[in-house]
């Protein structure tokens, strides 16, 4: 099973600014100086393997988008925020305009976690066919009204691709796709869902938006079970804990402490974080993934958990 | 972990001294144990320390006890204050921000100067 990351990013879009631009630039040719980097090549390796990935690199800025890739022919995905776009055209740029069956699972209907959907082109073509999986009542209504005026110039019945909406029920396993999916209640307001999505002996947890008040030890234990021995957790850790249980209380989010202690308790192998802070920048990532990374290390005790910080185009094979 | 919580009183300060881990297992234990002396901390008449110097590590549900603590003293007009963190915890404390929204001194010393001169001379003394 392979996971590939086309949108991280929490709460709204973001793009990189043409200061942080310039930072990079930089930061980059002050460290290069003196090495002779007179090829593409030599360059390449330079920027790959000796540069910071937050100089390097960006986390980038599309709303949540992970496609789950099974082995099986159909696309399976969560969330169609906007990284949804790059998903759908590099789709039909390898794949052809046609013939493409996709499963979506979606944790809820905010905003930033739907409004990739009116870019994604598959939708728009006939031979196509788009399920969207998801726990809420008003599902569909969410996706039609954000594809209708005064929203959106193109109506949703301009979609030629087959669409469906299929209302899930918590707590209950569903075969599809060649996955067994359990869906999982989790507090954000207006309620979220997280998704325990398994196949061949692989286990990947999709949970964003999803706040962990800790107050009720049943509840804890619930969600332990729910990660139980995952090759991967994706975990929304926009806040830290501090705000997480103070200011920004009830916000429905959780942080990167609580991802480390949920995974070493399930003894998940892999924790990912994910659903960044908007207003955070590359370097602030990437702090914070050293910072995981580090209080994973010093609270371990027979368990080691590997912790990455998830961007736009990661791909992660388990 | 011994959850009877053991205390010393230096003038019109309380001191608390949490031993061992505090986690899942023992969070619910400490905020009972904590509850008598949050309980008595009032603006202008008692203080509240937490010397953690016993404590080799704490996870995201004992800091929750300790926001809870943080906010119900601040309710009541209490100044609290947490001391003596081992490098674990006070990593964790930097990881998690709590260093950001709490007060927090190395010593017992130093954090009995910043809430109490009163408190202070009576540790002083003892």
């Amino acid at each position: 099973m392979r996971v590939r990351f086309w949108g991280t990013r929490g709460s709204i879009p973001v793009a990189m600014t043409s200061a942080e631009v310039k930072r990079k630039l930089v930061t980059a040719l002050v460290a290069a100086a003196g090495r002779g980097l007179d090829t593409p090549g030599k360059a390449r390796a330079f920027v790959e393997w000796e540069l910071d990935f937050s100089v390097s690199h960006t986390f980038g800025g599309n709303s949540s988008c992970v496609q789950i890739e099974t082995g099986g022919p159909d696309y399976v995905v969560c969330d169609l925020g906007s990284g949804a776009r790059g998903l759908g055209n590099t789709v039909l740029a390898t794949g052809g305009p046609r013939g493409h069956r996709f499963h979506v699972f979606m944790s809820h209907l905010h905003w930033d976690h739907i409004m990739g959907f009116p870019f994604f082109m598959p939708a728009y073509l006939p031979g196509n066919h788009v399920t969207i999986y998801g726990c809420h009542e008003r599902l569909e209504e969410a996706f039609r009204r954000q594809n209708a005026a005064p929203s959106f110039p193109v109506d949703f019945s301009r979609m030629e691709a087959r669409i469906e909406f299929v209302r899930l029920e918590p707590e209950r396993d569903y075969e599809i796709a060649g996955l067994r999916v359990r869906a999982k209640r989790q507090h954000h307001g207006g309620d979220s869902y997280g998704y325990r999505l398994e196949r061949d002996g692989k286990v990947v947890v999709y949970s964003t938006d999803s706040e962990h008040k800790q107050d009720d030890p049943e509840e804890v234990r619930a969600f332990v079970e729910f990660f139980r021995e995952a090759d991967l957790v994706i975990f929304d850790a926009q806040y830290s804990l501090a705000d997480a249980i103070s200011v920004k209380e009830d916000w429905g989010h959780s942080s990167n402490v609580v991802g480390v202690e949920m995974c070493q308790l399930a003894r998940a192998r892999r924790l990912c974080l994910f659903h960044h802070e908007p207003i955070f920048d590359d370097e602030r990532i990437a702090a914070l993934l050293a910072e995981t990374r580090r209080l994973e290390e010093i609270t371990r005790r027979d368990h080691r958990v590997e912790v990455h910080a998830a961007y736009d185009g990661l791909e992660l094979t388990l | 972990m011994d959850m009877s919580l053991i205390s010393r009183r230096f003038a019109d300060t309380t001191v608390v001294f949490p031993e061992g881990r505090i986690d899942h297992a023992t969070a619910e234990q400490f905020k009972t144990a904590l509850a008598p002396h949050l309980a008595t901390c009032a603006a202008g008449r008692d203080r509240l320390v937490i010397d953690m110097t016993g404590v080799e590590y704490i996870s995201s549900v004992g800091l929750r006890v300790l926001m809870l603590a943080s906010k119900q003293a601040k309710a009541q007009g209490c100044a609290l204050a947490v001391c003596g963190l081992q490098p674990v915890v006070r990593e964790i404390f930097e990881i998690s921000r709590f260093n950001l929204v709490l007060q927090v001194f190395p010593t017992l010393r130093e954090a009995l100067a910043a809430l109490s001169t009163e408190a202070l001379a009576a540790f002083e003394a003892a």
